[in-house]
C-alpha cells in the first residue's frame, strides 16, 4: 500500500550539464565556471531585482566556516557530504550558506537534490547565531518521518518523507514570515508561520555516506518559484491599486491635480499647465509670466544657447546669479563647452549656414522683444483658442526622454511633418484638436514662445541643427540617428570645432581665459574649490584631441549634460521666487524610493514587489 | 404570461412605450424604441410590465420587417436583450414569443451593429437554465453561420463561445460543434487581446473536452501562434491570472487527462494542473470556486494513485478540505454573504435587488455544495492508498461528519458521503476500528432503506465491505435484519444493485454458523438462487456461485444444504459447466464441487451422477491449469481414505480411469497440480 519510494522525480531535466560541456571547447581558461557563474547572476538578478548585493549578499553556497567537522565540502562548495560515525544524534551534523536570506528578496527559495540515500534530516534554516547555538531557532523538515521541527527536538507530522533521487526545496516568504517546503516540485504547504529575519539555508546530515547538492539558482529549480512569485507580486500590486482611500475620494483627487500641474509649472510647461489648471478647475501658484520667463530659459539651455540663457537670467532675476557663484560658474563652463560644439550664440553668429536655415532662423537679438510682445496675444487668444497646444511640445520632449524605443519613430516623422508630431502627443483637450484646421500661417504669430517657431522651422529642413532636434525633446535619440541617416559630409561639417569658423574659434579661446579669471577669481573670494577645477579641466581638455566628440572627455559634449544644469539654474530661480525647488511630485517619487529602501533595511519582504520602477512607465 | 397587478399610472405609462411602437411615422416608431431602451435598463417591473402588455411581438416583428431601417432593427433587438436580463419569467416569455427562431433569422443580415445585437440578445436567452439548448441545433444551418461570424469582431466571438460554452450539454452537442470546426475557429480565441473573448473561448474548450476523446485528442496537437494549445492553458493556470481563468483552464487539462490525451504523469498535470486545483481549494477563495476545484481534482486523480498520492501531501489538501464542513460559521456567513452579493453585483445590474433571503438561501446551498464536493474529494483520495485514508479517518471529527452527511436531506451530500465511507471501507484497519468506534452502520443501514438507485449502489457496495468477515461490524448488522434487504436488492433491475446485494450476501455467509446460512437460504429461495446462477451479468453470476461455496463450506452445512437442495444445485453445476462461461466462472464452479465431494452424504450426490464425473474428468485434462487444480481437488475429496466408503469410491473412479490421469497429472510441469495430484494418488496407494 504505502511505498513512496516511486514517486517519479518529473521535471528534473537538467541541460545545464550539456551545456557546460558543448562551451568548454568554445571558451578558455574556467569556462564552465564562468558560465554557470553568469547564469547564476543572471537568475539571481532575476528573482531578486530588488536586492542590494553590496549591502546584503544571496546566499551563492555553503559555507566552508560555518560548518561542523564531519561535513565535507566539494563541486564550488555547493555538494555536501557526511564523514562521520553517525552512531547516533550526537553525530549529526550542518553546514549554513554563506549569507543569511535577505529580506528584500521578498520570496527567497533554494533546493536541494538528495544525491545518495540515507539522509536523516534536513533542517533548512537557521538564524544567525553563534555556532554552538546551532540547535536552538532553527526550522527543519526531516527526511527519515516527514516531520517538521521548530526549535525543539520534537516534531510535528508535516509531510512526507523522502529519500536518494528527491529534489527537497524550501521556500521561505518574507512577506508573512512562513516558510513552506517542497518534494519534487510540488508544494508541500506552510510548515512555519512568524518566522525571524536572518536565516541561513542550512542542510544537516547524520549517517555516513550520505551526499546532497545545494541549488541556489545555478540551475534551473524543479518548482516553479516564479509562479508563486507572480502570484505574491500581484497580489501586493492589487493591495497597492486597491489602497482604500475612503471618504478621502476628493482629496486625493485634489492632491493629484495639484501634484500634477505644480509639475507642468516646475517644468515651465505653460500653456499645458494653463490647459490642466482650466479643465480642472485648479489654480497655479506662479505667475504665468513668472513660468514663461523659466521656460525661455531653460529651453535656452537645452538648445545649448548658454549664453543667451545667462544674459536673460541676469535681466530677468537680476542678482540670482551673482548670489549664486557656483551655479555661473557652472553654467560659464557649460557656455565653453557649447561653445566648442559650435551652439552657443556667441560662436553661432560667425558660422555660414544654408540660406533656408538663416533665413529661418530667427536670431538671438530679437527673441527678448518679440517674447515680450507674444505674452499678451496669447492671453488674449489663448483662453477659447487652440494657441495653448503650441505650448505642449516640451512635455513632448520629456516623455519621448524616458522611453527611447517609442522615440525614433517620432522622431523620422517630425522632419515631414512636425506639427503633427507636437499635436498628437498633446493632451487632447478639444481645443487642440481644432489646432491642424488653424493650419501653420498662424502658428507664428500664436506661439506663446519664439522657440517653438524655431523648432517647427528647424525640423523641417536642417536636421543637423541640435537645438531644433532639442526642441523637439528627442535629442538623444536623434543624434544617433544623425550618426545614421545624415550625410557624412553634413555631419562632418556640423562637427567641426566651433562650427569649423576661425573668428569663433579665437573666440572661445577668449572666452575660456575669462573662465579661468573666474575660476581664480572665485578661488580669492571663496577659497579652492575642487569641483570647480575639474569642471575646467574637464572642459578645456577637450581642446587637446582633433576630435573632441569622440575624445575620452567627448561625454560633454553630449546634449544629455545640458539637463542637470538647466534643471539646476531652475531650481535656484524657483527658490529665489520663494516657490520650491523641486516639484512634489518628484518629491513623492523620491520618498517613495527611499521607503522601499528602506523597508528592505528593516525587513519587510514585501518592498521586493512594490518596486517604484514598477509603476514608472 | 403570469397575472401581474400593476398601479394604473405604472400600466399607463408602460401602455405609452408600447403605443408608441405602433407609430406610422418610422422615425417616431425608432424614437419610441430607444426611449423604450432607456426605460427598461436595470428595471425588472418595467421589463416585466412591456412584456405583459405585448411589447415583444410588436418588437420581433419591427425586428423581422425588411422595411424597417437597420437602426430601428438593432435599437429592436437590443430592448429585447434587455428584458431578457431580467427575471427567468421574461426569458420563459420571450422564447414563448419565438425569439429564438427570429434573432438566429437576424444573424444572416450583413450590418454588423444589428448582428452583435442579435447575438448579445441571444446570449442572454441561451445562458438563461429555462431555455432548451436544443433550439440552437434546430436549424443545423446555424452553427455553421456561427462559426463563420466568429471572424467578425470581438463581441461576435465572445457572445458566440459563451452560447457554445452553455449550449454544449451532450456528446451529440460536442460533435455537431466538433463536426463544424470549433476548435479550429475558436483555438485562436484563446490569444484575443480581450479578456472576455479569451475566458468564453477557454470555456467552451472545457465543454468541448469533457469526457471526449476525440476532442482532447484533437485538441492536444492544435498550435496557437506556433504554441501548443496544453501550454497556453498552463500559462493561463500562472498564478497572476484571474482565479476564473487558472480554474477553467486547469478543468481543461483534466479532462484532456482523463480522455486519453494527457497521461497522467506528464509534468504539465503533476506540476501544474493539479498544485492549480488544489490552490482553488484553499480557503481564501470564492465558495464556487473551492466547489469546482475540489470536484475537478477529484475527478482528475480519480483512476491514478500516483496523482493520489501527489494530491494527498500537495499544501495540506487533507487538513485543507476539513475547513469545508465548517460553512456557514457565523464569521464566514457574513463575509461571504458580502462577496456573493458583489458578485451578482458584477454580472447583472438589475439584480441589485436580490433580497437577504435568497441571499441565505445561496449560503445554504453553497454549505451543502461544499460538502459533497469535499466528501467527493476524499472518496478520490482514499480510494487506493491505505496511507491516505488513515490520514483522511484522523482527520479532526471525520467520521463523525460522514455519519452526519450519511443522514442529511440533501442527496447530493448522502451520496457523496457514501462514496467516501465506501472509499475507506477499503481499508482492512479501518473497517475493524474507525468504523466500529463510530457505528457507521446505522446510518448506513437507515440510508439504505429508502434511497435513489445510485445512493444504494453505493451503500450497498459499503455493506459488502462492512460484511467482511473481519469486520466488527458485521455482528450488529446482521441482527439488524439486513438479509431481508440484501436479498430484495439481488431481484433489482439494475446489475450494479444485484451484484451488490449477492455480494454482501456472499460476505455474510463466508464461515457464518448454520443458523444465518439457514436464514440466507430461506430468505434468497432456492427461485432467486437459480435465476442468479442464469444472470445475464457474470459478476451477479459470479458473486452467487461464491454464495453457494460459502454456503456449502464446513461439512455438517454441507450435507444439510445438499440433502435439502442438492438435486437443484447439481442441476446448476451441470449447466454452467456445460455453458459458454469465463474460466473463473467454472472454476469457481469447480470449487463448489469440490466442496461438494468434502460432505459425507453429498458426496454421493457426485458419485452417482456419471455425467457429473465425466466432466470432472474432462476438466482435469483441460488446458487451463487452474481449472485442472479445481477438478483435481474435486476427485482427491472424493477418494480421500479414513472416510466411510473410501475404498468403494477409489475403486469406482480407478474404472472410470481417473487413476491414470492422476498418474499423468504426477508429472505436471505446475508444481501445485502436482503436488495435488500426488497427494491423491497416495490415497490409493494407502
Amino acid at each position: 500500500f504505502e511505498s513512496l519510494d516511486k514517486l517519479a522525480v518529473t521535471g528534473t531535466h537538467n541541460p545545464l550539464t550539456l551545456h557546460l560541456k558543448n562551451l568548454d571547447y568554445l571558451l578558455l581558461g574556467d569556462p564552465a565556471f564562468n558560465y554557470q557563474e553568469a547564469e547564476l547572476n543572471e537568475r539571481l538578478k532575476r528573482l531578486y531585482p530588488a536586492v542590494n548585493e553590496d549591502e546584503t549578499p544571496l546566499p551563492r553556497s555553503w559555507s566552508p566556516k560555518d560548518k561542523y567537522s564531519y561535513i565535507g565540502l566539494s563541486q564550488n562548495n555547493l555538494r555536501v557530504h557526511y564523514k562521520g560515525h553517525g552512531k547516533n544524534h550526537k553525530d549529526a551534523a550542518s553546514v549554513r550558506a554563506t549569507h543569511p536570506i535577505p529580506a528584500a528578496c521578498g520570496i527567497y527559495y533554494f533546493e536541494v537534490k538528495i544525491v545518495s540515500k540515507g539522509l536523516d534530516f534536513l533542517s533548512s534554516l537557521l538564524p544567525l547565531s553563534p555556532i554552538p547555538g546551532w540547535d536552538k531557532h532553527s526550522y527543519g523538515y526531516h527526511g527519515d518521518d516527514g516531520h517538521s521541527f521548530c526549535s525543539s527536538g520534537t516534531g510535528q507530522p508535516y509531510g512526507p518523507t523522502f529519500t536518494t533521487g528527491d529534489v527537497i526545496g524550501c521556500c521561505v516568504n518574507l512577506i508573512n514570515n512562513t516558510c513552506f517546503y517542497t518534494k519534487n516540485g510540488i508544494s508541500l504547504g506552510v510548515a512555519f508561520t512568524d518566522l525571524p529575519p536572518n536565516l541561513y539555508p542550512t542542510v544537516g546530515l547524520q549517517t555516513p555516506g550520505e551526499i546532497v547538492d545545494a541549488n541556489f539558482g545555478q540551475q534551473p529549480f524543479v518548482f516553479d518559484i516564479e509562479d508563486y512569485m507572480s502570484e505574491w507580486r500581484a497580489k501586493i500590486h492589487g493591495m497597492i491599486a486597491r489602497f482604500p482611500i475612503g471618504e478621502r475620494l476628493g482629496e486625493w483627487q485634489a492632491v493629484l491635480q495639484n501634484m500634477v500641474s505644480t509639475y507642468l509649472v516646475h517644468h515651465g510647461y505653460c500653456a499645458t499647465a494653463t490647459a490642466f489648471a482650466r479643465a480642472t478647475e485648479t489654480l497655479i501658484q506662479e505667475d504665468q509670466t513668472s513660468i514663461k520667463n523659466r521656460q525661455r530659459i531653460q529651453k535656452l539651455v537645452l538648445a545649448g544657447r548658454v549664453g543667451e540663457a545667462i544674459e536673460a537670467t541676469q535681466q530677468l532675476y537680476p542678482g540670482l546669479l551673482e548670489h549664486n557663484p557656483n551655479l555661473l560658474f557652472m553654467l560659464k563652463c557649460r557656455q565653453f563647452v557649447e561653445m566648442v560644439n559650435g551652439t552657443d550664440s556667441e560662436v553661432r553668429c560667425f558660422s555660414i549656414r544654408s540660406p533656408k536655415s538663416q533665413d529661418s532662423y530667427p536670431g538671438s537679438p530679437s527673441l527678448s522683444p518679440r517674447h515680450g510682445a507674444t505674452n499678451p496675444n496669447l492671453h488674449s487668444a489663448g483662453a477659447d483658442s487652440p494657441t495653448c497646444s503650441n505650448g505642449v511640445t516640451p512635455p513632448n520632449k520629456n516623455k519621448s526622454h524616458n522611453k527611447y524605443p517609442g522615440v525614433s519613430s517620432a522622431s523620422s516623422s517630425s522632419s515631414s511633418s512636425p506639427s503633427s508630431v507636437n499635436y498628437s502627443e498633446s493632451n487632447s483637450t478639444d481645443s487642440t484638436k481644432s489646432q491642424p484646421h488653424s493650419g501653420t500661417s498662424n502658428q507664428e504669430e500664436t506661439s506663446d514662445s519664439e522657440m517653438e517657431i524655431e523648432a517647427e522651422h528647424y525640423t523641417n529642413g536642417v536636421a543637423e541643427n541640435p537645438s531644433a532636434r532639442i526642441m523637439n525633446g528627442t535629442y538623444k535619440h536623434q543624434e544617433i540617428l544623425q550618426a545614421q541617416d545624415i550625410s557624412l559630409e553634413d555631419s562632418c561639417a556640423s562637427r567641426q570645432l566651433c562650427g569649423g569658423n576661425q573668428a569663433a574659434t579665437e573666440r572661445m579661446i577668449q572666452f575660456g581665459r575669462e573662465l579661468q579669471g573666474l575660476n581664480e577669481q572665485l578661488c580669492r573670494e571663496y577659497g579652492k574649490n575642487v569641483t570647480h577645477k575639474k569642471m575646467l579641466q574637464d572642459a578645456f581638455s577637450l581642446l587637446a584631441y582633433s576630435d573632441p566628440w569622440n575624445c575620452p572627455v567627448g561625454q560633454q559634449l553630449d546634449p544629455m549634460q545640458r539637463e542637470n544644469i538647466c534643471s539646476a539654474l531652475n531650481s535656484a530661480i524657483l527658490e529665489s521666487q520663494n516657490l520650491p525647488k523641486q516639484p512634489p511630485l518628484m518629491l513623492a517619487l523620491g520618498q517613495a524610493t527611499e521607503c522601499v529602501q528602506l523597508m528592505a533595511r528593516v525587513r519587510s519582504g514585501s518592498c521586493s514587489f512594490a518596486r517604484v520602477d514598477n509603476f514608472l512607465h | 404570461t403570469k397575472c401581474v397587478h400593476l398601479p394604473p399610472e405604472v400600466t399607463a405609462t408602460s401602455r405609452h412605450y408600447v403605443d408608441r411602437l405602433f407609430d406610422p411615422d418610422p422615425q417616431k416608431v425608432l424614437q419610441g424604441v430607444i426611449d423604450m431602451k432607456n426605460a427598461v435598463i436595470g428595471n425588472n417591473k418595467q421589463k416585466a410590465n412591456l412584456i405583459v402588455l405585448g411589447a415583444v411581438p410588436r418588437l420581433l416583428y419591427l425586428l423581422q420587417q425588411g422595411s424597417s431601417s437597420s437602426e430601428l432593427r438593432a435599437e429592436c433587438a437590443v430592448v429585447l436583450g434587455s428584458l431578457a436580463m431580467g427575471t427567468e419569467n421574461n426569458i420563459k416569455s420571450l422564447v414563448d414569443c419565438h425569439i429564438i427562431p427570429a434573432l438566429l433569422q437576424g444573424l444572416l443580415c450583413p450590418d454588423l451593429i444589428f448582428i452583435e445585437a442579435c447575438l448579445r440578445c441571444l446570449r442572454t436567452v441561451f445562458i438563461s437554465p429555462v431555455t432548451p439548448v436544443q433550439l440552437l441545433y434546430t436549424d443545423p444551418t446555424v452553427i455553421p453561420h456561427l462559426m463563420s461570424l466568429l471572424s467578425r469582431s470581438q463581441r461576435t466571438q465572445e457572445y458566440i463561445t459563451q452560447i457554445f460554452s452553455h449550449c454544449c450539454k451532450t456528446p451529440e452537442h460536442q460533435t455537431v460543434l466538433f463536426n463544424h470546426g470549433a476548435i479550429q475557429n475558436i483555438a485562436p480565441l484563446l490569444i484575443s487581446p480581450s479578456y472576455k473573448v479569451r475566458m468564453q473561448a477557454l470555456k467552451c474548450f472545457s465543454v468541448l473536452a469533457y469526457e471526449n476523446t476525440q476532442v482532447s485528442m484533437t485538441l492536444v496537437n492544435v498550435l496557437v501562434d506556433e504554441e501548443l494549445l496544453s501550454q497556453v492553458f498552463v500559462r493561463m493556470m500562472q498564478r497572476d491570472q484571474p482565479i476564473d481563468m487558472q480554474l477553467t483552464a486547469a478543468k481543461c487539462l483534466t479532462y484532456m487527462c482523463r480522455a486519453g490525451a494527457i497521461r497522467t504523469d506528464d509534468s504539465c498535470i503533476v506540476l501544474k494542473t493539479l498544485p492549480c486545483l488544489v490552490r482553488m481549494c484553499s480557503k481564501e477563495r470564492l465558495l464556487e470556486e473551492r466547489v469546482e476545484g475540489a470536484e475537478t481534482l477529484a475527478y482528475l486523480m480519480e483512476p491514478d494513485v500516483e496523482l493520489q498520492r501527489i494530491a494527498s501531501v500537495t499544501d495540506h489538501l487533507v487538513a485543507m478540505l476539513a475547513d469545508y464542513f465548517k460553512y456557514p460559521s457565523s464569521v464566514s456567513a457574513i463575509t461571504d454573504i458580502k462577496r456573493v452579493r458583489h458578485w451578482t453585483l458584477l454580472i447583472e445590474p438589475s439584480q441589485q435587488h436580490t433580497t437577504l433571503h435568497t441571499t441565505l438561501d445561496h449560503d445554504l446551498k453553497h454549505a451543502h455544495e461544499l460538502r459533497q464536493a469535499a466528501f467527493k474529494l476524499y472518496a478520490s483520495l482514499g480510494s487506493n492508498d491505505e496511507d491516505i485514508r488513515k490520514k483522511i479517518t484522523e482527520t479532526e471529527n471525520m467520521m463523525d461528519r460522514i455519519v452526519s452527511g450519511l443522514s442529511e436531506s440533501s442527496v447530493k451530500v448522502r451520496l457523496a458521503a457514501v462514496r467516501c465511507l465506501h472509499s475507506l471501507s477499503r481499508s482492512v484497519q479501518q473497517l475493524r476500528t474507525s468504523f466500529h468506534d463510530h457505528a457507521v452502520w446505522k446510518p448506513l443501514m437507515k440510508l439504505l432503506q429508502n434511497a435513489p438507485d445510485e445512493v444504494l449502489v453505493m451503500a450497498s457496495s459499503t455493506l459488502c465491505n462492512l460484511l467482511l468477515e473481519f469486520s466488527p461490524s458485521k455482528e450488529p448488522i446482521l441482527e439488524s435484519g439486513v438479509i431481508e434487504l440484501l436479498c430484495s436488492l439481488t431481484q433489482s433491475d439494475s446489475p450494479a444493485l444485484r451484484v451488490n446485494g449477492i455480494w454482501a450476501l456472499m460476505n455474510m455467509a463466508f464461515q457464518a454458523d448454520q443458523k444465518v446460512k439457514g436464514e440466507i437460504v430461506r430468505a434468497l429461495g432456492t427461485e432467486q438462487l437459480f435465476r442468479l446462477l442464469s444472470d445475464p451479468d457474470s459478476n451477479v453470476l459470479m458473486k452467487t456461485l461464491g454464495l453457494l461455496r460459502n454456503l456449502l463450506s464446513t461439512r455438517p452445512h454441507i450435507d444439510q444444504v445438499m440433502s435439502s437442495h442438492g438435486k437443484q444445485i447439481m442441476q446448476a453445476v451441470t449447466l454452467i459447466l456445460e455453458g459458454e462461461h469465463s474460466i473463473e466462472v467454472k472454476e469457481q464452479t469447480l470449487c463448489i464441487l469440490a466442496n461438494i465431494a468434502d460432505g459425507n452424504t453429498a458426496k454421493e450426490l457426485i458419485m452417482t451422477n456419471d455425467d457429473i464425473l465425466q466432466k470432472i474428468k474432462y476438466y482435469m485434462a483441460h488446458s487451463n491449469v487452474k481449472l485442472q487444480l479445481a477438478a483435481t481437488f474435486c476427485i482427491s475429496n472424493l477418494i480421500w481414505n479414513e472416510e466411510d466408503g473410501s475404498q468403494e469410491r477409489q475403486d469406482k473412479l480407478r474404472e472410470l480411469g481417473f487413476v491414470d490421469i492422476l498418474h499423468k497429472l504426477t508429472q505436471a510441469s505446475d508444481p501445485n497440480l502436482c503436488d495435488r495430484a500426488k497427494t491423491a494418488m497416495q490415497q490409493y496407494l494407502a
